[in-house]
């Protein structure tokens, strides 16, 4: 009130403050709730990753003890799965495969996307229509098909045989053509007049006006890769052949499931796409942005 | 550095001809100007010359080539969009080089082509800068530079100024013509604004529905338009259009007034009288037209009155000091040697 009077003398000017006092007091409410819902949100999500880090940390007979710190803590586990050689392969292995198929998906979906949005030739309309529709059908109804296929060219337990099926993605090819929509044609006829080859011009004009959405294309197929389970249970026989996650829901024994190994491959396990995301973060942000706006 | 001719040139979207046989005659070093309202097929015509639409019938010919079935990098030709279209992942060294992407020169060479076309536009200091950085008249010198740096057969600007904000579209319209001056290549530009048109052009070819109207120089056009629709399209304000009939020697307007023709009409043939509002006159001695002032609009040194009269509103221009009011009555008259006449049905100039 004093601070009211001094300022102007006037009633006026002091209920004005009152009522914009009270205004913020409202405004600081509303925010209070607004972080307390992120604060919940937050902590749903970060609960399985510290129960995964903690029971990465615990002796075999405390895993099924509900408490999030260690009675005893250990880096025992640490120690045996990075001295397994077995993690180490697998590990590899999800490498591989993961950066492959990324790059493999960077490449051809942006090429067919391209295509399909600044071509006009016949039939266009049908081959976009017939690359969405796979979208429909889901991963355990094309396992068989694969299986089978894997099995007659011979590529069952390898990498090719592993990675065949996503090298390119329907939900990529959709993406990048959503997002060459919005490369004004002028860029390429610019680029066709100065003398490049329809190569070139993808490459090098319309390729770096995308970039938010090759980060985001990169980000969902590395992840995508990294955590696939089924197909690669399924195409791999060999011990040697598997990626992370089949590796490591075989830990342990047919009687005893080694929970506190699981969670130590898992916790390492996700160090890549901390990585990935880290290095790609400041993309993907903009690019689901931006793809949810053209969607 | 060549002549470019364009031969009974159509263009058709599947069964809609969109231009019709457009036939023309450019000239070594000439600045040719194509005008016309939106949809007259002008950046139609452009785009045909620069390779990106293909051509459905006739010939294009650039230095002697016919370039019909030549690829755009191949036809020796540059061109400047509307929206610049710089690359925005790249500095202004690297986008001006890209122009150079098929000459057969040595880095060094290129280098030091790129530097000479940035001292010629006047900003070699911006080379390092992304086109984010740069304003619209910048960008737009850029563009240029890119299409300079080859020297190029023909330039072809397709509506490069019109993103611009007026102040800087005068400045660059006077900086293309310099530009021109200067190195002397062919150029095609493309406006609607027809008055970039009259000051860059040495002819104009106005078009409408996919036919050219007039060629001539901006005198020319200004002067002696073929048509009506050329009459109404140059010159700022339009034309002022008057209904007659003809009776032989002479012709009424609507007001039951007398002129006399240089030309023999049909009687009752229907006319327009065309007027530019430059060439109306405060009360002279024979008055034309007669009306109250609904609108003025004051330019400084002249202001612009549009009258209400019996032959709908019209147009005049009067000197700025002491123009007349709103709601004043006025009579307007104008020399018979200045005025336009047309057949209205064909719109055809008879004088």
């Amino acid at each position: 009130m004093s601070v009211a009077s001094e300022v102007s003398g006037r009633p006026q000017a002091a209920t004005d403050l009152l009522f914009s006092r009270k205004a913020k007091k409202q405004r600081n409410m509303g925010q209070i709730l607004r972080w307390m819902v992120l604060f919940l949100g937050g902590l749903i999500m970060i609960a399985p990753i510290a129960y995964m880090i903690s029971t990465s940390l615990k002796w075999p007979h405390e895993v099924y003890n509900v408490n999030l710190i260690p009675e005893e803590p250990t880096i025992e586990n640490y120690t045996y799965v990075l001295e397994d050689g077995r993690f180490y392969g697998w590990f590899v292995n999800s490498i591989i495969i993961a950066l492959i198929t990324t790059v493999s998906n960077l490449f051809f979906d942006s090429l067919v996307g391209y295509t399909l949005c600044k071509f006009r030739f016949p039939g266009r309309q049908i081959v976009f229509i017939a690359i969405l529709s796979t979208l429909m059908i889901p991963t355990e109804m094309l396992v068989i098909p694969w299986y089978m296929m894997s099995q007659s060219f011979g590529w069952l337990d390898s990498y090719w045989g592993i990675m065949f099926p996503g090298l390119m993605t329907a939900f990529g090819t959709f993406l990048m053509k959503q997002f060459f929509e919005s490369v004004p044609d002028d860029f390429l006829e610019a680029a066709r007049i100065d003398g490049l080859n329809e190569f070139q011009i993808w490459w090098r004009i319309a390729m770096p006006l995308v970039k938010p959405a090759l980060a985001a294309l990169a980000i969902f197929v590395f992840l995508g890769n990294w955590t696939a389970f089924l197909w690669p249970l399924i195409v791999t026989n060999s011990v040697e052949m598997y990626t992370v996650p089949v590796g490591l829901s075989g830990f342990g024994d047919e009687v005893d499931v080694a929970w506190e190994l699981i969670m130590t491959g898992a916790a390492i396990s996700t160090l890549p796409t901390l990585i990935v995301f880290l290095i790609f973060q400041r993309f993907i942000i903009r690019g689901v942005v931006m793809a949810g706006l053209k969607g | 550095m060549a002549d470019l001719s364009l031969k009974k040139l159509t263009k058709a979207y599947g069964q809609v001809e969109v231009l019709h046989g457009i036939d023309l005659d450019i000239s070594d070093g000439e600045f040719v100007v194509f005008v016309g309202p939106s949809g007259c097929g002008k950046s139609t015509s452009l785009r045909m010359i620069a390779g990106l639409e293909e051509i459905t019938g006739g010939e294009i010919w650039i230095d002697g080539r016919m370039v019909n079935n030549l690829e755009p990098k191949e036809r020796d030709i540059a061109m400047v969009f509307q929206n610049y279209a710089i690359y925005p992942h790249m500095t202004v060294r690297k986008n001006i080089a890209f122009g150079l992407w098929n000459a057969p020169m040595s880095k060094s060479e290129k280098s030091a082509r790129i530097e000479e076309v940035a001292r010629v536009l006047d900003m070699d200091n911006l080379l390092d800068r992304k086109p984010s950085q740069l304003s619209g008249g910048q960008r737009q010198r850029v563009a240029i530079g890119r299409a300079m740096v080859r020297n190029p057969a023909v330039f072809l600007f397709d509506e490069p100024l019109s993103n611009l904000d007026a102040q800087l579209r005068t400045q660059m319209r006077l900086e293309i013509k310099k530009l021109h001056q200067k190195v002397g290549n062919t150029i095609i530009f493309v406006t609607h604004d027809q008055v970039e048109a009259m000051t860059l052009a040495d002819r104009i070819v106005i078009m409408k529905d996919g036919f050219i109207q007039q060629i001539g120089t901006p005198e020319e056009v200004f002067h002696n338009p073929v048509n009506a629709f050329v009459a109404q399209f140059i010159g700022a304000p339009s034309m002022n259009m008057l209904e007659a009939t003809g009776n032989g020697q002479d012709l009424s307007l609507r007001n039951g007034e007398k002129l006399p023709l240089q030309v023999t009409t049909l009687t009752g043939q229907k006319l327009l009288v065309g007027i530019r509002p430059d060439d109306l006159v405060l009360h002279p001695e024979t008055p034309l037209i007669t009306g109250n002032i609904s609108v003025r609009e004051p330019l400084g040194s002249e202001t612009l009155i549009y009258v209400s009269s019996s032959h709908g509103e019209i147009v005049a221009r009067v000197p700025g000091k002491d123009a007349p009011r709103v709601g004043e009555e006025v009579h307007l008259g104008a020399n018979p040697d200045s005025l336009h006449v047309f057949d209205a049905e064909s719109g055809a100039a008879l004088v």
